[in-house]
C-alpha cells in the first residue's frame, strides 16, 4: 500500500491552471524524486500535500484513507513534514525556538528554555551541526539557515518528509550528513519526497523518480530503469548537448587587482587580481569567507585593510551604489532577502538596478522598458504569463533567473555570481552557461562562487580556494581536480582545530 | 510572450470576482454611498455640496495623498496634524493685516514650516534609525508646542483678503482654490509615483529595503524624502485652513493624522509598506468625506459618526485581506 497517493491533483494562480490533474505515489521506506524544469509545478504539488496551497481537484490518500488538508496544522498531524524551497525563518528568533516553532517543551505553562536547547543541542549534534542553539537566525549564513530548516523538518518525526531543494546552497559536507539522515529514516520507514536538479544527487538517493512537465505527468521509474541523459530529455522535452559550453578566449589585461583585503572574523589578507576575459572561480566551505568577501568587493561591507583597484586606479566603495555606478554587478546569493523586492513586479525588478537607463528628461520609458524586459525574460527563458506579474508567484528558478536578468540589465564590465545556478534546471543552467561565457568573451570579466564542483571547475578559467577565511590555493585550467580542491579547502582547518583544542585546555 | 504588455490582458481575463471585490471594494463602496444618500437627501448631489465636499477633500486629501508616500515605505508620519495647525498658525500670523505683507510671504512661511519638521522626521528615521512611529509621534508634540508659542495658544484674526482667497476663493468665481491646488498636487503626486525614477524606487524601499539598497539605491534619501513631502502637503493643508476660516486657530489639524491614515488604508496601501496605489487613496478620501457629509446632513450624531466611520476603516482593509492569494 501507498503511504501517500495524490490523484488527478488540479490547481490555478490568478484563473492560470499551473496543475492539470497531476498523480503521484510514494511508498513507506523509500526515497522518490520529483524532478523537471523550472515552473513545471514540483514546489505547487507539494505545497498541496503540506496543506500550504488549497488545492482545487483532485484527492489525496494518505495510508489509503482519503485525506482532509486544508492548513499546514493538518498536514503535519497527518504526519507531513515540508522543508521549503524558500527559506523563512524568525530571524529575530534563535536557532533552537525556530526548530521549535509552535511545539516548545512547555512547564507549567512556560517554555523550558533548557529543554529547549538541551533538544537542539541533541538534534544538531545528531546532524554534524557546529552551531550554538541560542544563535539568532538572520546572523546565520544561508548554508546554516538551510541546515536549520532540514532539522526542523527531521525533529518532527514525520513520516511522510517533503524536501524541496534541500541542498540548494549547502556544500558537499552538510550532502553527506543529510543522506546519512535520509538513510536513517528511510529505515524507520519514512517516505521522503526528494526535489532537486542536482542529477549526480538524484541517482544516489532515489529509489524512484517521477518526472512533470508543464503541470502534467511525464513518467514514473524505478531506480536503474532510467540514465542521465534519459531523465534530463524527459524532463526538457529535448536533448540536450554539453553542459559546459566553456570556450577557451584570450585572456586580457587586468580589470580588477586586490591587494590584501582584510576585514576580521571575515576575511583576511586576500589578494588576487581578474582580467578581462576571465572567469575566475572562488570555492571554499561555508563559512570559508567567500560571500563576505563578495559583499565588499560590492561596497555593502567595507574591508578594514588593503585596497582594491579598478583599470587600474584605487576605489574604494562606500556603499553598492558606488559600485554599480562603477560598473560591477552582484547576483546575490540570497534571493529573497537581496536579491528581490517581492511584492513589485518581474518588470520592476529587472530594471531596479539600471533605471537610470531607461529615463528621459526626469520620466521613465516605460515602452522601452518594457521591451528591454521582454528580451532579458525570453533570452533567460523565464516562465511567466506576464511580466507585470509580482516576481513572488514565479517558481524558484524563475526567481532565480530574474535576479540574474536584473544585473545583466545593467550591462557591467565586471559581474559577480553568488551560487547564481540556485535551483535551476539542467536546460537552463545550460543556457546561462553560454550567457556568461559570451559576456567574457566580450572583454567583460566574470567571478563566479560556487559550491557546485562541476559548475566551478567546468566554467573557470582558474580556480582561488579559500578556507577558514584565508587564502589557501590558486589552480588553472589545467591543473583542475576535485582532490586537489578538496585539500585546499580544508587547509587553513586543521590548524583551526588544533587552537579550538587549546583553548579547550585553558 | 512576444506582446509589449501582455499584463493588461490577464488582468482582464483572469481576475476572480472575489479579486475584483477586493481591488475595486473601496469604488463600488463609494459609489453606493452617493446612490443611497442621493435617494434620502436629492440635495446632496447639488451644485453646492458637491464643490463643498470636494473643497473639504482636498483639504484633508493633502494630509493622505502625502501619507501614501510615507506608508509606501513602510513607515508612518503621526506629525501630519500638529504640522498642519503649527504651518497655519504661523502663515496666518504673517498674513494679519497688520503686518502688511505679500500674501507669498506668509505661504512661503507656512511651507518653510512644514519642509523644517518633514526634514527634522525624515532625518531621525532615515539616518538616525528613530522608528517612524516614535520618531514622528515626537515631532508631533514638538510641532504642537511651536504653534501654541507663537501666539501663548490665542488666535490670529484678520487676515489679508488676498491670503484669504487661496482658502475660501473660488477661481472664476466658481472653483474652489483649495480643489484647484489640490489638482495640481494631485498631478504632481501621480507623476513623480509612477513616472520618475524616484517613484520606482519608494516601492522598492518599502517592499525589501535590502534588495533596494544592494540594488544601489541611495535609501536613506528615498526614506527621508518621504517624510518631507508628507508636511509640505500638510502645510500646505493648513495654510489652506487658516485662510479658509479667516483667522489662525491652534486646534487646527487636531486629530487629522488619524484620519489621513484612515483614507489611505481604505485605498488598499498596505501599512507594510511596498504595496499600494494612489488612486486608491483618492478613493478613500472621498468615501470618508462623503460619509461624514452624507451623516452631517441625515442629522446622525457626532458619536455615532465616530463608530460607523471605524467599522468603515476595519471593512475596507478585511476586502483588501482578500485579495491575498494563497
Ligand atoms: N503564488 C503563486 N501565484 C501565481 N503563480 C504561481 C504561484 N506559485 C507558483 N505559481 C506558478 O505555478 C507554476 C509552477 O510553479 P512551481 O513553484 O510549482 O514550480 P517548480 O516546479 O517548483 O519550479 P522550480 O524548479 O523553479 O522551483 C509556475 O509557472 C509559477 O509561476
Ligand atoms: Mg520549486
Amino acid at each position: 500500500m501507498s503511504l501517500v497517493e495524490m490523484s488527478g491533483i488540479r490547481k490555478s494562480f490568478y484563473g492560470v491552471e499551473v496543475l492539470h490533474g497531476v498523480n503521484f505515489q510514494l511508498k513507506a521506506g523509500t526515497v522518490h524524486a520529483l524532478m523537471g524544469e523550472n515552473g513545471a509545478g514540483k514546489s505547487t504539488l507539494m505545497k498541496a500535500l503540506a496543506g500550504v496551497h488549497r488545492f482545487d481537484g483532485g484527492v489525496i490518500k494518505i495510508q489509503g484513507k482519503p485525506a482532509d488538508i486544508y492548513s499546514p496544522s493538518d498536514a503535519r498531524s497527518l504526519g507531513v513534514a515540508m522543508i521549503q524551497q524558500e527559506l523563512s525563518p524568525v530571524e529575530e528568533l534563535s536557532v533552537a525556538e525556530n526548530i521549535f516553532l509552535g511545539r516548545e517543551p512547555v512547564k507549567m505553562g512556560f517554555v523550558d528554555y533548557k529543554q529547549l536547547y538541551r533538544q537542539t543541542e541533541k538534534l544538531l549534534d545528531s546532524l554534524n551541526l557546529n552551531m550554538n542553539p541560542r544563535t539568532k537566525m538572520k546572523a546565520l549564513p544561508m548554508a546554516e539557515q538551510q541546515m536549520v530548516e532540514i532539522a526542523k523538518a527531521i525533529s518532527q518525526n514525520a513520516h511522510i518528509v517533503i524536501m524541496d531543494e534541500p541542498t540548494s546552497s549547502i556544500t558537499n559536507r552538510e550532502v553527506e550528513s543529510l543522506f546519512r539522515m535520509i538513510a536513517d529514516m528511510k529505515a524507520r520507514g519514512t517516505g521522503i519526497i526528494y526535489i532537486s536538479h542536482k542529477m549526480d544527487e538524484i541517482f544516489r538517493v532515489a529509489d524512484e523518480i517521477t518526472v512533470l512537465r508543464d503541470g502534467g505527468n511525464v513518467g514514473t521509474w524505478k531506480k536503474g530503469e532510467i540514465d542521465t541523459e534519459q531523465l534530463i530529455c524527459s524532463m526538457v522535452g529535448r536533448e540536450l548537448k554539453s553542459q559546459f559550453p566553456k570556450v577557451e578566449v584570450t585572456i586580457g589585461e587586468p580589470i580588477l587587482e586586490v591587494r590584501n583585503l582584510t576585514l576580521a572574523h571575515q576575511y583576511e589578507d586576500i589578494s588576487f587580481t581578474l582580467h578581462r576575459g576571465e572567469i575566475l572561480g572562488f570555492v571554499g566551505l561555508i563559512g570559508s569567507g567567500r560571500t563576505e568577501l563578495m559583499n565588499s568587493l560590492f561596497g555593502i561591507t567595507q574591508p578594514e585593510k588593503g585596497k582594491i583597484l579598478l583599470e587600474g586606479e584605487e576605489v574604494t566603495f562606500k556603499s553598492p551604489r558606488d559600485a554599480v555606478t562603477h560598473g560591477i554587478a552582484y547576483v546575490t546569493e540570497d534571493r529573497k532577502g537581496k536579491g528581490l523586492v517581492l511584492p513589485m513586479s518581474i518588470c520592476h525588478n529587472t530594471t531596479l538596478p539600471s533605471l537610470r537607463k531607461f529615463t528621459k528628461s526626469g520620466l521613465l520609458q516605460r515602452r522601452a522598458e518594457g521591451n528591454a524586459v521582454t528580451r532579458q525574460v525570453s533570452s533567460l527563458n523565464i516562465k511567466t504569463a506576464s511580466t507585470l506579474l509580482p516576481v513572488k508567484s514565479l517558481s524558484g528558478g524563475n526567481q532565480q533567473k530574474v535576479v540574474l536578468a536584473k544585473w545583466m540589465m545593467t550591462e557591467p564590465k565586471i559581474i559577480i555570481f553568488d551560487e547564481p545556478t540556485r535551483g535551476i534546471d539542467v536546460g537552463s543552467k545550460a543556457e546561462i552557461y553560454k550567457i556568461m561565457c559570451d559576456y567574457a568573451a566580450q572583454g567583460n570579466a566574470v567571478i563566479l562562487v560556487s559550491s557546485e564542483m562541476p559548475e566551478a571547475m567546468g566554467m573557470s578559467d582558474r580556480i582561488l580556494v579559500l578556507s577558514n577565511h584565508r587564502f589557501s590555493g590558486e589552480l588553472r585550467r589545467s591543473e583542475f581536480s576535485e582532490e586537489a580542491i578538496v585539500q585546499m579547502q580544508f587547509k587553513h582547518m586543521i590548524s583551526r582545530r588544533n587552537d579550538d583544542d587549546r583553548s579547550d585546555v585553558k | 510572450m512576444s506582446q509589449l504588455d501582455p499584463g493588461v490582458q490577464i488582468k482582464r481575463r483572469t481576475m476572480s470576482r472575489r479579486q475584483f471585490v477586493s481591488t475595486f471594494g473601496s469604488l463600488i463602496g463609494l459609489i453606493l454611498l452617493i446612490i443611497i444618500m442621493y435617494a434620502l437627501k436629492p440635495n446632496f448631489l447639488s451644485t453646492s455640496n458637491i464643490r463643498n465636499i470636494l473643497r473639504i477633500s482636498s483639504i484633508n486629501g493633502l494630509l493622505a495623498v502625502g501619507m501614501t508616500f510615507v506608508v509606501l515605505t513602510g513607515g508612518i508620519d503621526l506629525s501630519v496634524g500638529a504640522v498642519m495647525g503649527c504651518a497655519g498658525m504661523y502663515s496666518a500670523y504673517f498674513a494679519q493685516t497688520s503686518m502688511n505683507k505679500h500674501w507669498m510671504v506668509a505661504v512661503l512661511v507656512g511651507v518653510g514650516m512644514g519642509l523644517i519638521i518633514g526634514t527634522f522626521n525624515g532625518v531621525c528615521v532615515s539616518y538616525f534609525r528613530v522608528p517612524p512611529f516614535v520618531g514622528t509621534l515626537g515631532s508631533m508634540s514638538i510641532a504642537k508646542g511651536l504653534t501654541f508659542l507663537l501666539t501663548d495658544a490665542k488666535p490670529i484674526p484678520s487676515l489679508s483678503t488676498e491670503f484669504k482667497f487661496l482658502g475660501g476663493g473660488n477661481i472664476g468665481g466658481w472653483l474652489p482654490t483649495a480643489i484647484v491646488i489640490m489638482l495640481v498636487v494631485l498631478a504632481i503626486c501621480f507623476t513623480l509615483l509612477y513616472k520618475t525614477r524616484y517613484g520606482r524606487y519608494i516601492f522598492a524601499v518599502g517592499g525589501n529595503l535590502n534588495a533596494a539598497h544592494v540594488s544601489g539605491i541611495n535609501t536613506k534619501r528615498i526614506i527621508c524624502s518621504v517624510y518631507i513631502i508628507s508636511s509640505v502637503l500638510a502645510a500646505l493643508a493648513g495654510i489652506i485652513t487658516s485662510a479658509r476660516v479667516t483667522s489662525g486657530v491652534t486646534s487646527t489639524g487636531d486629530g487629522y493624522e488619524t484620519n489621513a491614515i484612515a483614507m489611505v488604508v481604505i485605498g488598499g496601501t498596505s501599512l507594510a509598506g511596498g504595496r499600494g496605489r494612489l488612486w486608491g487613496t483618492i478613493i478613500g478620501i472621498l468615501l470618508l468625506q462623503c460619509l461624514t457629509n452624507g451623516l452631517d446632513m441625515l442629522g446622525v450624531n457626532t458619536y455615532y459618526q465616530m463608530i460607523i466611520k471605524g467599522f468603515v476603516v476595519i471593512g475596507a482593509v478585511m476586502l483588501d485581506g482578500l485579495n491575498a492569494e494563497d
